[in-house]
């Protein structure tokens, strides 16, 4: 294989652990924290006729989840882009 | 009846003439149709793989009974999505090869490892296909007058077609037929009911909105037309806020760590393309998973507002001339839609207090009447054409949307059963000088194999009925026993042999027994511990799993440095190499 043509391996990968980090930080507030453990504090406030934290249980954690993985598809492309790792 | 055998037979023959298109010719197209399916392809045969026939006709009912308490379905099954895209399925694609016991046999340089995978593999795979089974089973019966056996088979035959022939090639172009069939099936009906009970043709704003003709949400009126007959409020659960934590991350544990969805990731053409796909895939799901609860509470409104308090007819009466007759004097009839399904014994009344009057009425009813009506839960999904008074065709599209979301989860299981035969246990193993015609052969025939077995399981189980129960152990097993070595075997160069050998025998025998102990061994629920259900169960283990696993990793030599390499490539997108012996013969076709 015309090898590792300069690829900062390491930085990629601490970046990327960055990253997944942060996500999963998000994935947790919304479903478990929004959804579970907060949800009594968030049921005082509504969204339309349903309370919020009823809501981020059944439909808003779901949202989030589509627009993580997006964002992850996007932030990593930038990545390779950064750290110049060809696919 | 016309309509729905119109429905089932042209989706099938769709199937089957994907199937004979799309024939495999190499394992390379048998296990992962080649690696090159576009990633909106792929997304949309996973959201149909992953879709169950449990999805598309028990979840919306359970979320009907359940309320709040049904969240942990909603949250677990798509959260899982998001842990598959971060931190599994694109290292999981770089590392390149056809199975899950391929990638933990290769990773911890280990055939009895190897083969630990293969019964964590079988062991979900099948308790999973038993449920397919038998969802085609009550389709048939349920609406075509079929024998429930015969229903099997019919359905055994069609998935035959497409799996034994096409492989995952074939599999993954009907499961996108399957797709686009199922969540029309489940989104037309929603669509009616959302307009009949709030004025709003999206389900997902329905939900959120006001009842029709009145100042208050849907979901308050709910609230106060369960409570009012002795429910728990809808919006409100009676779990422990730490058993549903539990439950919920059982489920995205479990569904991250699932064999039939992650193999899916194998057939894209690159690390990128299994993220871009797994979003595609969640986008696919949420389109379902979002309308679910509304068409749950949209059919616990229904149903209280047409059964409670109904004057019964039976049998013996002339259905049309009595329901006249109550209505003449101001009454109820019972609707004939529950006469239709009581003969299913999926719904039952019995009169307690003489009256000829169906009450319906929770535990704690304020006016102390006792409940005589006792619903099956996946009465909903199934009835509420019927329930909502929709046209007859709406209702053959729900009986094909059904068929199509059993039939596509199906396949997706008998790849993995065939693919653990053929290539995990033979070629891997066994006989390792296998060329690949032969692997293709032998992958044909243990296809075959799994169909027969699966229709059997289904039939069988069906008599035993603990087919709800056992699911339970698919998702625990898999988050307690599979999850944690492929997540540390990728973010953790330090995990060895040794370390994944005793995280997975400790997930799966702790979860098993947990299971076995509360589910058929007579424990009781004050016993659960830190009150956990046997569904959270697999969460507590997982943990406890890792942790071992890390433990004994520490306490032994460290993995080969051939290993540590391959685990620093497969990091990285475009750098993976062949390493070691067992590796290079079967080295990716990088590049492609």
């Amino acid at each position: 294989m015309s090898d590792k043509k300069q690829i900062d391996a390491k930085g990629y990968w601490s970046a990327t652990i960055r990253l997944t980090l942060s996500l999963l930080a998000i994935w947790f507030v919304v479903s478990y924290g929004a959804g579970i453990l907060f949800r009594d504090f968030l049921d005082q406030f509504s969204i339309g006729g349903a309370p919020l934290g009823f809501w981020f249980a059944q439909q808003g954690s779901i949202y989030v989840f589509v627009v993580l993985i997006f964002y992850y598809c996007f932030a990593m492309a930038r990545l390779e882009r950064k750290y110049g790792v060809e696919d | 009846m016309d309509w729905t055998l119109f429905f089932v037979i042209t989706t099938f023959a769709l199937y089957i003439g994907i199937a004979i298109w799309a024939r495999a010719g190499s394992t390379d197209e048998f296990y992962v149709a080649g690696h090159d399916v576009h990633p909106t392809v792929n997304g949309m045969a996973t959201a149909a793989d992953w879709m169950s026939a449990a999805s598309f006709l028990s979840m919306a009912g359970l979320i009907a009974f359940l309320g709040y308490g049904g969240s942990v379905y909603l949250m677990g099954w798509t959260g899982g999505y998001v842990l598959l895209a971060v931190l599994l399925a694109p290292f999981l694609r770089e590392f390149g090869k056809f199975t899950v016991p391929d990638f933990v046999g290769d990773r911890y340089y280990s055939d009895v490892a190897r083969i630990i995978a293969v019964i964590c593999a079988l062991f979900v795979s099948f308790t999973y296909i038993a449920g397919q089974m038998k969802g085609v089973g009550v389709a048939f019966s349920g609406f075509l007058g079929v024998d429930f056996n015969v229903g099997i088979v019919i359905g055994m035959v069609i998935v035959f077609f497409y799996a034994v022939l096409g492989g995952m090639k074939g599999v993954t172009y009907t499961q996108v037929a399957q797709y686009c069939v199922l969540i029309f099936a489940y989104t037309v009906p929603a669509i009616f009911m959302s307009l009949i009970i709030t004025g709003n043709p999206i389900p997902q704003l329905g939900f959120i909105g006001n009842a029709v003709g009145e100042d208050i949400s849907m979901l308050q009126k709910l609230n106060v037309v369960v409570t009012d007959l002795g429910f728990q409020e809808y919006t409100q659960t009676n779990k422990s806020m730490f058993d549903v934590f539990a439950i919920t991350g059982a489920l995205m544990f479990g569904t991250a760590g699932l064999p039939h969805v992650i193999i899916r990731f194998f057939t894209v053409p690159s690390a990128k393309a299994a993220r871009l796909s797994a979003g595609w895939a969640l986008i696919f799901i949420a389109a379902l998973y979002t309308t679910a609860p509304a068409v749950g509470a949209f059919a616990r409104i229904n149903f209280i507002d047409t059964v409670n308090e109904a004057t019964y007819i039976t049998d013996d009466e002339n259905y049309e001339a009595r329901a006249a007759e109550i209505e003449a004097a101001g009454g109820k009839p019972v609707p004939t839609w529950y006469k239709t399904w009581e003969k299913t014994g999926l719904l039952q009344y019995e009169d307690k207090n003489g009256d000829g009057i169906m009450q319906y009425r929770g535990p704690a009813a304020p006016d102390g009447v006792e409940n005589e009506v006792n619903p099956n839960r996946d009465i909903f999904v199934l009835a509420n054409p019927q329930i909502a008074q929709l046209p007859a065709w709406v209702i053959g599209l729900v009986v094909a949307g059904g068929l199509a979301a059993a039939l596509s989860t199906a396949a997706g299981l008998l790849m993995v059963i065939s693919s653990a035969v053929s290539h995990d246990i033979c070629r891997r193993t066994l006989f390792k000088d296998m060329d690949d015609k032969t692997e293709l052969r032998v992958a044909r025939g243990a296809a075959a194999g799994a169909v027969v077995a699966a229709g059997l399981l289904g039939i069988f189980s069906a008599q035993l009925g603990f087919v709800a129960q056992v699911v339970a152990f698919a998702f625990g097993l898999a988050s307690a026993s599979l999850f944690p070595v492929i997540f540390l075997g990728i973010f953790w160069k330090r995990m060895n042999k040794e370390g994944a050998i005793v995280a997975m025998l400790f997930g799966l025998i702790s979860t098993f027994a947990y299971i076995v102990y509360f589910k058929f061994g007579g424990g009781t629920p004050d016993q659960y511990w830190f009150g956990v259900s046997p569904e959270g169960i697999g969460f507590v283990f997982m943990w406890l799993s890792g942790a071992l696993g890390i433990g004994i990793s520490l306490a032994t030599s460290a993995p080969p440095q051939d290993i540590q390499d391959l685990v620093e490539d497969i990091r990285v997108p475009g750098t993976r190499q062949s390493h070691g012996i067992a590796d290079a013969d079967m080295a990716p076709s990088s590049a492609d």
